[in-house]
């Protein structure tokens, strides 16, 4: 099945030709006895591409496992894509264990999310497009994931962003805050293109000083060629401006905010389970050099953990459904770049993970309660919904619970490991800002949830009419929740499971056995600590949530009155810092300022256009002047060729 | 001086003078008749080289065929005849023949300086042989037989082409 | 004495131009037609004197195609110009400008 990783990456390319060529054709395809028939054969196409991918991700996964663990790197070789001088880039698959792992959640978490499509974009009229656009993304996803070197996972990087842009705008005509909803796809795809820049930065720089583009032969190259330790800094500041950029962090985050303006299966596949971690991906696979500039470490780390702290704040008084869980998920990409900077690798993708299971499930869950309530994300507006909605409930609480670190939920594992290694291998304060982070995400979670689920309705019940959505999309629901739930199993803590060890750990670990063996952590510490420390963050997450239940379920009064009490804060909070007044002040203006009356009116209109013109109107003057040549006198032209025949012959004298 | 060149010098000067002649003749018929005087003195040129065939041909295809329709032409059509050719744009036309004189120079200097004397000399007997009509028509039906057929079709081509241009009408 | 080639060569130098001349000069079609003739010909000259100088009758089989050809060229040539006087009522060559600007 390895050999046939490729089939799992051009399938969905495959879903994306057909849907994309002939969508608009089937879609009018009718049956009296089966309603839609055009739409089920849509969605049959889009989902079953992706289903098929993750059917031969999984047999490629089991054919790893049966492998020898000094033997589960293998390469499918495609074509040579391009081959100039010593620059040989091949189209390859990679399929290893952090590969499969990612392509695993992908593929699995996609064809869910699929399958849920189907339910909730019913009845649209471009169904054909979102299904095809999500093929597509699937696809470039795939080649992000299994590329052998780094070319090809930027043409995935680029894809993924691409897909991203054209499903963010995809209802294209819809009002999305104060503009657009593809505005909101412009402003996603400009902040990436800033990150992007500083990838392919990175790439040049890489290829100078270790010639190749090849994952193996950089990360071999990189431990044994001599480069200096400023170089690594370079290169891995150069790569981690690209993550930032497509994983969401600080100061390159904002665009994911406004990413909400597109479908929420979009939001749930793209922008909180697969394209948003590929900047932690990215990290983790380059986690050799990572493990050769320490300071670059350091840099990722505090990122990492400010972006958490920072977005979990703000989360905490959204009123947005969607926007709340777009805070949340920035969080959480904190913290696994918190875990990229603690060179606790495997704990990042572990918690990549089980992230994608939960956030997925609570996107999908208010995809849900949206299509419930007629379009509307405004919690404030919602209330009760618990009687309605029962398996809608039922999941989202178990979401709730996972993302909040309650045992034994996947979350609690994934997270606690992070703030763990925070703790050993960073020190005190990251792991008490991570607590804190860990705390306030409980609230704001739970806030939400009692917010939408409990309490009395705060809308009319008798013009709004709630109601559970089909099985198309609860199916989907339960299986993520039950994913959400057990999830966290694969990678119970070594303290837990004794001689067992972290099943998790040990199947990524010859990925990161180099990158490890760099970084010179792991002081002793008693399991007293890690115990200590665990029971910590657990009391911190259920106090959150009996503190949300208590100011939101009791006494709403409490919430009134502290809004009242730091109306300061609270603006600051509501308007999200205002760090995008900011950038509009600072960056955006002046650039659209100066475009518009010097590069516009002044350079282009000016120069280049006269430039142009002038060209144009002195080639005409020129020729209104020589075409009087053309006397149609035969005789003439005779004449003509004459005095080139005398030149010609003169030029052959002189050359005698 | 022997008769071989005497002869040339005959024919060279006739050649010369007549399609001087020619090009300055108002008169039409004239001019076609100097031209034929002309391809005459070339078949006598061609007789002095040997080349007995293409001289024999030369007489009956240009002198008589061509010039023949040449003559039915310029009767059927009778145009006037151009009175004082050199009215019409006279620089142009003096301007044309300097340049010719020039361009004639620079032939006869190259001609003179490539030498092409010492790199050939005439051997009378392969000469004789070259020219005959057996050694032609051995070379035309077997080597060139392909050209040769080309050649009769490019021939029925323009009769018919030559009969669509001049027919009253195009159906 | 042997006639050197340079002779015939210039002689064929000679008629050529004598055709480039009436080209330039003359505004009858006729008269340019004919003259385009003398210059065939005195490239056909240049090939029998090196056929007859190099003993090879290559040169000779090639004036028989450019005859051939000639015969064709004054044909259709003559056609044109019967067609033409026939539109135009005139032959000059000046006249029939109408391949202008």
């Amino acid at each position: 099945m390895i050999d046939l990783i490729y089939l799992a990456v051009f399938l969905p390319l495959l879903g994306f030709l057909i849907n994309g060529i002939f969508g608009s054709k089937i879609k009018n395809v009718e049956r009296s006895k089966i309603p839609f028939l055009g739409e089920k054969i849509i969605g049959l196409i889009g989902s079953g591409a992706i289903g098929i991918a993750f059917l031969i991700v999984i047999g490629a996964f089991f054919e790893t496992l049966s492998l020898p663990a000094d033997q589960r790197t293998n390469y499918v070789n495609l074509f040579t894509w391009m081959k100039v001088g010593a620059l040989d880039v091949s189209f390859a698959y990679q399929v290893d264990q952090l590969s499969l792992i990612m392509a695993l959640v992908v593929t699995g978490v996609g064809f869910i999310i699929h399958v849920y499509s189907i339910g909730y974009m019913h009845g649209d009229r471009s169904f054909w497009r979102f299904f095809a656009y999500l093929n597509l993304f699937i696809f470039a996803m795939m080649n992000l994931i299994l590329a052998d070197n780094f070319v090809l996972m930027f043409l995935g990087w680029e894809g993924v962003g691409l897909c991203s842009y054209l499903l963010i705008g995809f209802w294209y005509d819809k009002d999305f805050e104060k503009s657009t909803t593809s505005a909101a796809g412009l402003k996603a795809f400009v902040v990436n293109r800033i990150g992007d820049v500083g990838f392919l930065l990175g790439m040049f720089l890489i290829y100078l000083f270790f010639d190749s583009l090849k994952f193996s032969e950089v990360f071999s190259r990189a431990v044994s060629f001599d480069v200096p330790e400023h170089i690594f800094t370079l290169i891995t500041l150069f790569l981690f401006i690209g993550a930032i950029g497509k994983s969401a962090q600080i100061p390159l985050y904002v665009w994911l905010p406004d990413a909400m303006a597109g479908p929420t299966p979009v939001s749930a596949l793209i922008h909180a389970a697969t394209m948003v971690t590929a900047g932690v991906y990215m990290v983790a696979r380059t986690s050799v050099l990572y493990a050769m500039a320490p300071t670059t470490m350091m840099i990722v780390a505090v990122i990492g953990v400010f972006t958490a702290f920072f977005a979990a704040t703000i989360g905490l008084v959204q009123n947005d459904i969607k926007k709340v869980l777009a805070y949340s998920t920035i969080s959480q990409l904190g913290y696994m770049f918190l875990a990229m900077g603690a060179g606790a690798f495997s704990a990042g993708i572990f918690h990549l993970m089980t992230h994608a299971f939960f956030k997925a499930l609570l996107f999908l869950g208010a995809g849900s309660i949206i299509h419930a309530m007629h379009e509307q994300q405004d919690i404030q507006h919602y209330g009760g919904l618990k009687k309605y909605l029962p398996i809608t409930y039922g999941t989202f609480l178990v979401a709730a619970m996972a993302i909040s670190g309650i045992p034994p939920l996947s979350g609690f594992f994934s997270k606690d490991e992070i703030l763990w290694f925070s703790y050993t291998n960073l020190g005190f304060v990251f792991w008490l800002i991570g607590v804190l982070t860990a705390m306030m995400t409980a609230f704001y979670m739970f806030r939400l949830y009692f917010l939408t689920f409990d309490g009395k309705p705060r809308f009319d019940e008798k013009q709004t009419h709630p109601h559970e959505s089909p099985k198309m999309m609860t199916v989907p629901l339960i299986v993520l929740a039950v994913l959400s739930a057990i999830g966290g199993f694969i990678g119970i803590p070594e303290i837990f499971s004794g001689a067992h060890g972290n099943a998790f750990h040990s199947w990524l670990s010859p990925i990161f056995k180099s990158a490890n063996l760099k970084l010179s952590y792991f002081g002793a510490h008693s399991h007293f600590e890690e115990y200590l420390l665990m029971a910590i963050s657990v009391a911190g997450a259920l106090g959150g949530i009996l503190g949300a239940a208590y100011i939101y379920l009791k006494r709403p009064s409490i919430a009134v009155n502290t809004v009242e009490k730091f109306k300061s804060i609270y603006t600051t909070l509501w308007n999200k810092y205002y760090v995008d007044e900011v950038y509009d002040a600072t960056v955006i203006n002046p650039i659209v300022n100066s475009s518009r009356s010097f590069l516009w009116k002044l350079f282009d209109n000016k120069i280049i256009d006269g430039l142009v013109n002038g060209m144009a109107r002195s080639v005409g003057d020129v020729s209104a002047l020589i075409r009087k040549l053309q006397t149609g006198i035969v005789q003439s032209y005779a004449l003509v060729m004459m005095i080139g025949i005398l030149l010609a012959m003169f030029w052959l004298i002189l050359s005698f | 001086m022997n008769l071989e060149f005497i002869l040339f010098i005959i024919f060279a000067a006739i050649s010369v003078s007549s399609g001087l002649l020619m090009i300055t003749r108002v008169n039409l018929v004239i001019a076609a008749l100097l031209l034929v005087v002309n391809f005459a003195s070339l078949a006598g040129l061609y007789l002095i080289l040997n080349a007995q065939f293409i001289a024999i041909a030369q007489v009956i295809i240009y002198a008589g065929a061509i010039m023949v329709f040449f003559l039915f032409v310029i009767m059927l059509i009778n145009p006037e005849h151009e009175k004082k050719f050199m009215d019409y744009k006279p620089q142009l036309k003096i301007f044309g023949v300097i340049i010719s004189i020039l361009v004639f120079i620079q032939l006869t200097y190259i001609i003179l300086l490539s030498k092409p004397s010492e790199g050939v000399s005439r051997e009378v007997e392969a000469s004789v042989k070259a020219g005959t009509i057996e050694q032609i028509g051995r070379e035309l039906f077997t080597n060139y037989v392909l050209p040769f057929e080309a050649v009769a079709y490019l021939l029925l081509a323009a009769a018919i082409g030559a009969l669509v241009l001049a027919k009253k009408k195009f159906n | 004495m042997q006639i050197q080639i340079e002779y015939y060569l210039i002689l064929s130098a000679a008629l050529f131009i004598i055709g480039v001349t009436g080209v330039l000069i003359r505004r009858n079609a006729i008269v340019v037609f004919m003259c385009i003739e003398l210059m065939l010909n005195s490239a056909n000259l240049t090939l029998i004197t090196f056929s007859s100088y190099l003993g090879n009758s290559i040169g000779q089989l090639f004036v028989f195609f450019v005859m051939a050809v000639a015969a064709a060229e004054a044909a259709v040539g003559l056609a044109i110009i019967i067609a033409l006087f026939r539109n135009k009522r005139t032959v000059n060559i000046d006249e029939i400008n109408i391949f202008k600007w």
